[in-house]
């Protein structure tokens, strides 16, 4: 579905043509965001891909404006955030958007990669794609990370100490790795500069890594909720004005919650602990990470074994790369999954126990659920989709995206 | 490549441009690798931060069954007074129960080899992830064999620091230390 149909554009306008018959930024705009043939079915959840990106570039406008004001240095990282609440103008409206916004990012991104799993858009021909989005996850999940440090409050300095130290797992080579990574014998100064060093830099390499993402997505074009290729015309519409405008309606009911959080509730999903500066002698009682990662926390701790506790919680992650080659269904969507469906709904119900485990002190029954959990989420991947894909008899699929479309509507 | 000078149908003895092809590809390999150098060994510890490696400590006031908590190259250092039942127990241990074997003697020794089993001297970081544990404060909990505690992830250390139960692989470490008088202890 990459061609468009029709001729390349004409523009009557003639400094556009000038341009255009020397770098062709607006044939490209017009042919992968005007014209460009879409799946006329898309549901909201197809909404996430483009609030995502706006998330992306928020992130980073923000971000650069608070830069302008922040001091990464231990004796003064802390009061510089500080003074961005209290005294820059509007300094509390751009932290608030920043800080929550990391969080609407996730959501975002959660919600986009469950649409994926749910209506199998990972499958062939779009595996790279898949991959690609893994990638940029994983570069979220770092840069999400160094920006918790930078306020040099008590859960960034202790969440810094707790994942760099994840390293010294490595046999042999691992407490080098740590020293390197801190560039001291602790977490201090060195550690606070590269990190925001690092998280300047990263935002800008997930704008490159998004953009292959897609550029990839465009060759073969978006996958749909009935998970059929478009066969025509018929089955299409041209992305814009159709799918500009309802993105854009999802882009703004999204930023209507994220609004809410920012004016009336900005501190809910942070930890109060990160008020306190940071004290490299006094551990929190309970550390805990930002919520987005718990799920992952909560299988690092349920390993009773320092090395096997980080390789599980790396593990799955990893396993979401090979996500194509482990789900042998040839049925793209899950509507059609009679049995993978509901498995589907059970991972979701699993992640959100693991996310309750990572949230509460490892004890009691939090340690054997913990386990069960991380059990049943490698379960699902290596064990579960393997043999459902062979055993599962999918319902028959409708002959087209019209036809799904327009019978739907006769009944 | 130099295909010119491979005869038609392949498989001919490697040339001269062969040669040059693959010395020129190692050595600009090698050049990358020396460049890159520097990017990486620059986030090592800088000279200052190294520089910081020696404190004294006067342990006069640290009555039995006190500890005190000091910092050292920027992380908590415990110097706990062991009371006679602490060390009693702690040598008591057979090294089958443990899980990083080490003796209590091995771990109450300074640099010049003088042992001194009410002296325990160790870096306050869990092996684990990098905690500080508790039990150094008289309110703190001690875990389950009147050690130290880790809140993080449930280590706990028994009254030698070596770990019993829980994830941290290894006993907490014992720096390098020398009691230069009997009251007087350098660290580092």
């Amino acid at each position: 579905m990459a061609s468009s149909h029709g001729t390349p554009p004409v523009f009557n306008n003639k400094v556009i043509a000038w341009i255009d018959h020397r770098l062709p930024i607006f044939s490209y705009i017009e042919k992968e965001y005007h014209t460009f043939p879409t799946p006329r079915n898309f549901n909201y959840f197809w909404n996430f891909g483009a609030i995502a990106t706006v998330m992306l570039v928020l992130m980073i406008a923000t971000g650069v404006v608070l830069a302008t004001n922040y001091t990464p240095h231990v004796l003064m990282a802390f009061d510089s955030v500080e003074r961005i609440d209290r005294d820059v103008p509007q300094g509390w409206l751009i932290r608030d958007l920043h800080m929550n916004g990391a969080s609407f990012f996730f959501i975002a991104v959660y919600v986009h990669i469950f649409r994926g799993m749910y209506y199998g858009s990972y499958k062939a021909p779009r595996e790279l794609l898949w991959i690609l989005g893994v990638v940029i996850f994983l570069l979220m999940m770092a840069t999400a990370f160094m920006g918790y440090v930078l306020p040099w409050g008590q859960m960034s300095f202790w969440g810094a100490t707790v994942i760099t130290n994840l390293f010294s797992a490595i046999p042999v080579v691992g407490e080098s790795i740590v020293t390197w990574l801190w560039g001291g014998f602790a977490v201090d100064n060195p550690t606070l500069n590269r990190f925001f060093a690092l998280h300047y830099l990263l935002p800008f390499v997930i704008v490159a890594v998004v953009a292959l993402h897609v550029v990839a997505l465009h060759v073969h074009g978006s996958n749909n909720p009935t998970g059929i290729d478009p066969k025509g015309p018929q089955d299409t519409v041209p992305f814009h004005p159709y799918y500009t405008m309802k993105d854009g309606f999802g882009v703004v009911v999204f930023l209507i919650v994220y609004a809410g959080f920012v004016f009336f509730a900005p501190d809910y999903m942070g930890h109060p602990d990160n008020y306190i500066p940071a004290n490299p002698l006094v551990t929190p009682a309970h550390i805990v990470p930002e919520w987005y990662f718990l799920p992952f926390y909560a299988i690092l701790r349920a390993i009773p074994d320092k090395l096997g506790g980080v390789l599980a919680m790396f593990g799955a992650i990893a396993v979401l790369f090979i996500l194509p080659w482990l789900d042998t269904s040839r049925v793209r969507s899950a509507t059609f999954r009679p049995i993978y469906k509901w498995f589907m709904m059970v991972l979701v119900v699993d992640v959100v126990v693991l996310g309750f485990c990572g949230a509460n002190p490892p004890e009691g029954f939090w340690v054997p659920l913990s386990q069960l959990a991380t059990l049943y989420y490698f379960f699902h991947f290596l064990i579960l989709l393997p043999i459902l894909g062979k055993i599962e008899r999918p319902l028959p699929l409708p002959p087209s995206i019209a036809d799904s479309v327009l019978k739907k509507k006769a009944v | 490549m130099a295909s010119s000078s491979i005869p038609a149908g392949g498989h001919s003895d490697p040339t001269r441009r062969d040669f040059l092809m693959v010395a020129t590809g190692a050595l600009a390999g090698v050049g990358a690798a020396a460049t890159a150098w520097p990017f990486i060994n620059n986030l090592n510890p800088a000279a200052d931060t190294l520089a910081l490696s020696t404190i004294e400590v006067n342990v006069t006031p640290i009555q039995v069954g006190q500890a005190v908590t000091v910092k050292w190259r920027g992380k908590p250092v415990f110097i706990r007074h062991r009371t006679a039942d602490e060390i009693k127990e702690a040598e008591a241990v057979p090294l089958s129960a443990l899980p990083d074997p080490q003796t209590d003697n091995s771990r109450v020794t300074d640099t010049a080899k003088k042992v001194r089993p009410e002296w325990l001297i160790m870096i306050g970081v869990c092996t684990h992830l990098g905690c500080v544990p508790l039990g150094n404060k008289p309110g703190d909990p001690k875990g389950e064999f009147g050690g130290w505690f880790c809140p993080c992830h449930g280590s706990s250390y028994d009254t030698s620091g070596r770990i019993r139960k829980g994830p941290a692989p290894k006993n907490l470490v014992v720096p390098e230390y020398l009691f230069t008088t009997d009251s007087l202890v350098r660290i580092g």
